[in-house]
């Protein structure tokens, strides 16, 4: 519906066809992930899952709106008929349903609010001296993008170097730091964003947050920045056996499970790598054993 | 050589997959991405390194088109351009703006500026004429290499070798300077702008003059009457047995 902006569609349809279909529209969907091209929909939703796009749309909590589910005796709830924008007829049961991973139902149909697709989208990639220079750089982007920031992602060396070892067509150009923040920008005006990420850039680079930093030009150069960040789970995932972990952890403290994970695996040849979405507080932790499954690290990593 | 000057233009961003108007009349522009034409990241690119081998002294960008084609030159100051001239105009390139009067037009450029070696890329991905380069050399009476997969410019700055790009691989051909050259997809990978060059393009001189002001008859000699998108692809078929793939091929491809 293009004056609502809600649009209505069966669980199972595919992330990325969800996102082609609108844009043909001039819309595009709430979130965004590197499995974009395989996840569903409604899998999206029972994981609630977050993705790159979480700083700039927020949860599927807020952006569902209604939702078809199935409970386990075969009664079909639809919460998805006519859906509203605004509905605070009883309890919220959509968002209940959201992040509930099957234990209350099988969602069967989805109505999600949707955001009118920038036309326009400008990314930098930047290299930071230590962990407090990329909280700083994130802080900087809050005030100096403020709406049109649509991603900050962070990556830690390790993880910069597996993704650029699984990719050889890619390079970081960039160089120094432990660091790597990429930053994207959204909105509907190419020379008012441009101006923006520029400020921003010029901010950075005067408070010493970033010690390096490109922007893509163009729509292209802009992917090959995006499939460095979105290119590290599958590199530590086909490099060996990989412990993988996703938490949520206070700002400060983001890449200090990290460097302890480091510390108490000292004695074995990991590859341990942090990174993830320095936006929402959330850390992926890889550990890629390239030898395969050691039950030593895995009692380490989980005593 | 003391001076290289480098044409860019402003297209539709490669990646973005364009719409026809509602009336047929042209492409879709509005609220759609622009970026620098590939082919002109690399002319850029190419100049640079020129400069950075010392075989150039200064690199100037020029792009004529709407006030907007201003950001793309910041972008080519940006990754390292001495200067940039802006020829205004209104005229759409990819309609009313045709490769003859843009060609003209450099040629104005050329005379004010009177560089060693011109660099642009070798088609544009609105209009792919691949014309501009050839009819400017033509204009200006100079040497031209075209389809440029690698420039070599002697020591003495008096002369060029290019490898160009042929459908049947690839040929060399020696050219004397002052020449016009046009670079292909091979001729380099172009760098992304650095911070510090994104700060201080915005300080580099960047000149505006009026194409109307400059003498070329901008009338088009070339009108778009009408633009359309491809057909949609008809859906595949399951054939059978081997025969009937065979009868397929003979009697309705007709490729056989």
């Amino acid at each position: 519906d293009e004056d609502t902006g809600v649009a209505t569609c069966g669980a199972g349809v595919v992330l990325a066809d969800l996102d082609a279909f609108l844009r043909d529209k001039g819309f595009c969907a709430p979130l965004d992930l590197g499995a974009a091209g395989t996840c569903t929909v409604g899998g999206n939703l029972a994981t609630n899952a977050g993705g790159v796009r979480f700083v700039r749309y927020g949860s599927l909590r807020g952006a569902t709106v209604g939702v078809e589910f199935v409970t386990a005796d075969g009664t079909v709830i639809d919460c998805a008929g006519t859906p509203l924008r605004k509905d605070n007829t009883g309890y919220a049961l959509p968002q209940l349903l959201v992040g509930s991973e099957g234990t209350l139902g099988v969602i069967t149909k989805v109505a999600l609010a949707v955001p009118a697709a920038p036309s326009s989208v400008g990314v930098a990639w930047l290299a930071c001296d230590d962990f407090g220079a990329v909280r700083r750089t994130l802080r900087l982007a809050r005030t100096h993008l403020g709406e049109v920031l649509s991603a900050i992602e962070f990556l830690d060396l390790p993880a910069r170097d597996a993704a650029l070892r699984a990719q050889p067509d890619l390079s970081d150009p960039v160089e120094g730091g432990s660091f790597r923040v990429l930053v994207e920008v959204a909105g509907s005006d190419a020379a008012h964003d441009d101006e923006k990420l520029n400020r921003f850039l010029e901010a950075s680079a005067e408070a010493g947050a970033v010690l390096d930093g490109v922007v893509a030009a163009s729509t292209t150069k802009a992917r090959e920045l995006w499939r460095v960040r979105e290119g590290v789970s599958d590199a530590m995932s086909n490099a060996g056996f990989v412990f993988k972990y996703d938490v949520s952890l206070p700002p400060a403290r983001l890449y200090d499970l990290v460097d302890e994970a480091r510390a108490r695996l000292a004695g074995f040849e990991l590859d341990v790598a942090g990174y993830g979405h320095v936006g929402d507080s959330n850390l992926h932790l890889n550990v890629c054993d390239a030898t395969g499954y050691n039950a030593d690290v895995h009692e380490t990593l989980e005593p | 050589m003391r001076k290289v000057l480098v044409g860019v233009k402003r297209v539709v961003d490669y990646a973005v997959r364009v719409r026809v108007s509602a009336d047929k009349s042209g492409v879709e522009l509005a609220n759609t991405k622009m970026s620098m034409n590939p082919f002109c990241e690399i002319a850029v690119e190419e100049a640079i390194r020129l400069k950075e081998k010392g075989a150039a002294e200064e690199v100037v960008a020029v792009s004529i088109g709407p006030k907007q084609a201003q950001e793309t030159l910041r972008s080519a100051l940006a990754m390292g351009c001495d200067r940039a001239i802006h020829v205004q105009t209104d005229i759409r390139s990819d309609q009313g703006l045709n490769p003859l009067a843009i060609a003209q037009l450099l040629e104005k450029v050329v005379e004010k500026e009177s560089p060693d070696l011109v660099i642009v890329g070798k088609q544009s991905i609105d209009g792919d004429h691949a014309t501009t380069a050839p009819m400017l050399a033509e204009l200006l009476g100079w040497s031209q290499a075209t389809f440029a997969a690698r420039l070599d410019v002697a020591a003495d700055g008096a002369s060029a070798e290019v490898e160009r790009e042929t459908d049947a691989g690839t040929e060399v051909v020696k050219l004397p300077l002052p020449a016009v050259i046009s670079a292909d997809l091979r001729l380099n990978t172009p760098r992304y702008p650095k911070l510090p060059n994104i700060m201080k393009a915005k300080k580099k001189p960047l000149e505006a003059l009026e194409a109307a002001d400059l003498g070329v008859d901008l009338a088009p000699t070339l009108v778009v009457t009408g633009v359309a998108p491809p057909p949609d692809r008809a859906a595949g078929v399951t054939v059978e047995s081997v025969d009937d793939l065979v009868d397929k091929l003979k009697n309705e491809a007709a490729v056989i």
